[in-house]
């Protein structure tokens, strides 16, 4: 196997979930697209750990994996509150910083 | 509760031999432990105490105290038994990661152990004070349970063996410093002064935390306060490093032990219940930066430069503190915001003596000021808690009778403050002005360079302190009573503590009588500075001042002097005008500062005794004033008046023309309001771009990071 | 993906089975999220999302890593979808369809993420095109524990101390006052 194929595996899944990070209107919807960009970066990490053969890229992995956790809760918990505030979870309506 | 057992029963076991004495120094983690085990204790199940949770504080602390003393006395065993007094020192790794070691551990060595007597003691008078003084409050039971926590972090701080372990501590008590400022929160003035404090010594954390690390990196990677130590006075480390490392940590003792410029957060910590601004505020939490100064010495004698200049960065915030602190004390009327600058200013005395190098004076000095200090704290809270308020002019006067008490402690503990002999503050202070070395003419010499500028305003501050404690005890004690209750004295809870810390201002100098005392048998001329100061490879090569009586009686004077003058001013003037006018003055009408009135007093002293000043005054200046100020108005009216007139005619003039033609034609219409016409297109076409839409600013984001990366990839393949 | 195929066919060990799984697994991996990112029904949404964590699951065993696949599939796939199906429930707001998003802001997100797909493409291409990746054994398990509680333990105190603040975060976020 070549290294590069996971890579681009992971590159390619980064951008989808750009795009949809940018392109969502509903706030869940979005957090479910950071979600694709983390396990793009997992993959990236974790070959590269199988790469140099160092258990690194597994343990930040699993970091990763930690931290995704973490931000789903804090993510929905915001959104669950928009809604409660708002009746809405679409984005292009929370615009109040605008100048 | 099983380990309280086993400290009861070990700590009355007749004499102690060195194997007793070393269970006490190498167990010396009960001490934290127990208050905080009572803290837990007092959090889980306080409030179904009978007595809400103060009587596991009150007996963690006290068997804290217990062991303290019991582990002061095994030091000075321990002491006797080694020439160079090695630090009794366990630690246990906690984690290895990255090559580094983690531990956690306890340093006892004299300084330690002093700390733990201080606070010990203290924090056990302040419990047994709060239960009565905070009796029948909301948040009793909370208030005990930080109370605990409190002791517990500052036993864990002067225990800890590391830097992390340090900064833990640290950031606890203030922490718990937050707490019980803002313990009455509901009022929105004390939760401003909890944040305030908090945020303020964030500042200094800052210092503590690029301190630290800059130690820890600079000492070769090692945590460890006696390698650390060790390495710097064996001169491993490099100075430039050092100078950043104690400019680092000054910022953080500033803030913690309120020195200029960042000490504006104590006062207003007097928000908190009294209790705990005399446990907190004035006796141990804000000499933690005093702690830290002398527990790494190293740092700052080789980064201060201490020995090799006559003035350096902590000489001089301390003296420049211990001064100003002590005039701020002036203009204050409540009485706790009077002490606590009186403890800045104390402070500042800690600091400036730890900057001269006089390292022992230091200490000793905070173990004085720690006593009277708490017991003027406590005494305030006492008068405060009868006259319903503390504001000395209001609600307080001539409580001297009504609590005596009361009187009686605080007067003892004004006295051991001013510094006049024979009490606790005056060897403290005095050693402390002897070790600035400043003294050369007179004797007095020895310490680590000529100090002078702060020999002086040390004995400068002397005498101010004098003079605001003196009206302090006026305001309060004598006069007639201003406010509207009626006061009484406080009961046994209240009165006891105070007696005891009374007691300790009394008799703490005796601790360290200077050396060559003649009054004193020389085997006990300087015990605390024996036992105290370190004698290891981990502590440097300070020079020791010898005390001299030409400076103690100087010093004494000037504080006889300051304390004089306020007398004068209060006892005397305002007292008599006072009895003339039948009402409690606190102030003469016409004399706004004791300094002024002095200046006027000595005058008329003068005038009345000689003729000639009469003649001087009355004949040859009235004679020719009169002439002389009637030129002077003839020349204002005449000529410079159409000078003036003449000027500002033309000035108008001039200045019409210009607004006319440059200021209307040229600069507003071009400059300006081309100026404002671009900046408006500009923000037009800008205003698109902030269009409050998250996702648009991800999308430029995420564009701009692309950009950027191609660009470094072009950049970098060429 | 064939030039894959064919330079591990050149060096002589021809892991058929790997590099079909992996081509494979990519593709579904690579639809799902497409889909995931398209799809007007959110709960569609969170199952296209399924496909690709579990996705990423297999790739992590092909790359040996079988403790993070393990811990993809539990974490990810038993209680982050989760989560956010309950996400979705509680905001009622659109089970069905997503809204249309504008046209305009498709564009833009098209463009911006061809961008970074070119940047991030051409620099792979150019930097490891042909760096081979040997897995001869799986990682075992106790090499990441070990490294997890010794060389990373701060990194792992730090993780842990962000999860407490994430569940205080999220209970004082999102309780009802």
């Amino acid at each position: 196997m070549l290294l590069n194929q996971f890579l681009l595996l992971g590159a390619v899944l980064f951008c989808i979930g750009v795009y949809g990070v940018l392109a969502r209107r509903n706030g869940v919807l979005v957090l479910m697209s950071v979600e694709i960009i983390l396990n793009s970066v997992n993959i990236n990490l974790v070959a590269f750990g199988a790469l140099n053969d160092d258990v690194g890229g597994a343990v930040f992995a699993l970091f990763v994996i930690a931290v995704a956790a973490a931000e789903v809760g804090i993510g929905l918990a915001i959104v669950l509150l928009m809604y409660r505030n708002r009746r809405s979870i679409d984005l292009s309506e929370a615009d109040m910083l605008k100048g | 509760m099983g380990l309280l057992i086993l400290a009861a029963e070990a700590a009355p076991t007749g004499p102690m031999s060195v194997s007793d004495a070393n269970w006490f120094l190498a167990n010396a983690w009960l001490i934290p432990l127990l208050p905080a085990l009572s803290f837990a204790a007092i959090l889980a199940f306080g409030k179904r105490m009978p007595r809400r949770g103060s009587e596991l504080g009150l007996v963690a602390v006290g068997a804290s105290f217990l062991l303290a003393v019991a582990a002061a006395v095994a030091w000075v065993a321990h002491h006797g038994a080694h020439e160079t007094a090695p630090a009794v020192h366990r630690s246990v790794s906690w984690l290895v990661s990255g090559g580094v070691r983690y531990d956690a551990g306890i340093l006892v060595d004299g300084l330690s152990v002093m700390m733990l007597v201080v606070v010990t003691a203290v924090s056990l008078l302040v419990h047994v004070y709060s239960t009565d003084y905070v009796a029948g409050d909301a948040r009793y039971t909370h208030f005990f349970a930080f109370l605990s926590l409190f002791t517990a972090a500052m036993l864990f701080f002067v225990l800890s063996d590391n830097l992390l372990q340090m900064i833990v501590g640290w950031e606890l008590v203030g922490v718990c410093s937050f707490v019980l400022i803002g313990h009455w929160w509901e009022a929105k003035a004390n939760s401003d002064a909890a944040l305030k404090a908090f945020l303020t010594n964030r500042v200094g954390d800052v210092g503590l935390l690029v301190g630290m690390s800059i130690l820890f990196f600079a000492a070769g990677g090692a945590f460890d306060t006696l390698t650390v130590n060790s390495r710097i006075v064996a001169g491993e480390v490099s100075h430039t490093a050092l100078v950043a490392a104690s400019a680092c940590l000054l910022a953080a003792v500033m803030s913690k032990s309120g020195q200029f410029v960042l000490h504006t957060w104590l006062p207003d910590a007097m928000a908190g219940p009294t209790p705990v601004s005399a446990l907190i505020h004035a006796a141990t939490m804000v000499v933690a930066g005093i702690f830290m100064v002398a527990r790494l010495y190293p740092v700052f004698w080789d980064g201060m430069a201490i020995a090799s200049s006559s003035v350096n960065l902590l000489a001089l915030v301390g003296a420049v503190t211990l001064l100003f602190g002590g005039l701020l004390a002036f203009t204050q009327n409540d009485i706790k915001k009077v002490l606590a600058y009186s403890t800045v200013s104390q402070l500042g005395y800690m600091v400036m003596a730890l900057g001269v190098g006089a390292w022992t004076a230091a200490m000793f000095h905070l173990f004085t000021h720690a006593f009277f200090k708490a017991c003027l704290f406590l005494g305030s809270g006492s008068v405060s808690h009868a006259a319903g308020g503390f504001d000395m002019k209001k609600n307080m006067g001539g409580l001297r009778r009504a609590m005596p008490h009361t009187y009686r402690t605080f007067l003892v503990a004004t006295v051991a403050l001013m510094g006049l002999p024979p009490l606790a503050g005056f060897w403290s202070k005095d050693e402390i002005l002897a070790g600035t070395g400043g003294w050369g003419l007179l004797g007095g010499t020895g310490g680590n360079g000529a100090y002078t500028a702060m020999l002086l305003m040390g004995l400068a501050g002397a005498a101010v302190t004098a003079a605001y404690m003196t009206r302090v005890i006026y305001l309060t004690f004598f006069g007639r009573y201003r406010g509207e209750g009626h006061p009484h004295e406080s009961g046994p809870r209240i009165v006891v503590p105070l007696y005891a810390l009374a007691a300790m201002a009394v008799v703490a100098g005796l601790f360290n009588m200077p050396a060559g005392f003649q009054l004193w048998p020389e085997a006990a001329q300087e015990r605390f500075g024996h036992y105290v100061e370190p004698v290891a490879a981990y502590f440097p090569p300070i020079g020791h001042a010898t005390p001299s009586w030409s400076l103690a009686v100087v010093s004494t004077l000037v504080a006889l002097g300051g304390a004089a003058a306020a007398y004068r001013y209060y006892f005397v003037k305002v007292r008599a005008r006072s009895r003339a006018e039948g009402q409690s003055l606190t102030e003469l009408p016409d004399g706004p500062t004791a300094a002024n009135k002095l200046a006027r007093a000595g005058h008329r002293v003068l005038a009345d005794k000689y003729y000639f000043d009469h003649l001087y005054t009355g004949i040859v200046a009235g004679g020719v004033k009169g002439p002389a100020a009637k030129a002077a108005y003839w020349t204002n009216q005449k000529v410079i008046d159409a000078v003036v007139d003449g000027a500002g005619r033309s000035a108008v003039a001039a200045g019409r023309a210009v607004y006319d033609r440059l200021d209307q034609g040229v600069i507003d219409n071009v400059i300006i309001d081309g100026a404002g016409r671009v900046s408006d297109s500009a923000g037009e076409s800008l205003r698109g771009m902030q269009t409050g839409k998250v996702q648009q600013y991800a999308a430029i984001l995420f564009a701009a990071a692309a950009v950027l990366a191609g660009v470094f990839i072009v950049v970098v393949s060429l | 993906m064939t030039g894959a195929l064919a330079a591990a066919a050149a060096d002589g060990d021809l892991l058929v089975a790997q590099n079909v799984f992996f081509v494979a697994i990519a593709a579904v991996m690579v639809f799902s999220a497409f889909r995931c990112v398209t799809t007007r029904n959110v709960v569609h949404a969170a199952l296209w999302l399924v496909l690709v964590l579990a996705g990423a699951a297999a790739q992590f065993i092909l790359l040996g890593s079988e403790f993070v696949a393990v811990t993809q599939v539990l974490v990810y796939v038993g209680a982050i979808v989760v989560l956010f199906l309950f996400g979705i429930m509680l905001t009622r707001a659109s089970m069905g369809d997503d809204e249309t998003a504008s046209g305009e802001k498709r564009v833009m997100a098209a463009v911006v993420a061809v961008l970074l797909g070119l940047v991030t493409g051409g620099a792979l291409i150019e930097s490891f095109s042909d760096t081979r990746l040997v897995i001869n054994e799986p990682q075992p398990t106790s090499l990441v524990s070990d490294a997890i509680f010794s060389q990373y333990i701060i990194a792992f105190e730090a993780v842990s101390v962000l999860l407490l603040a994430a569940l205080i975060g999220a209970i004082v976020v999102a309780r009802k006052d």
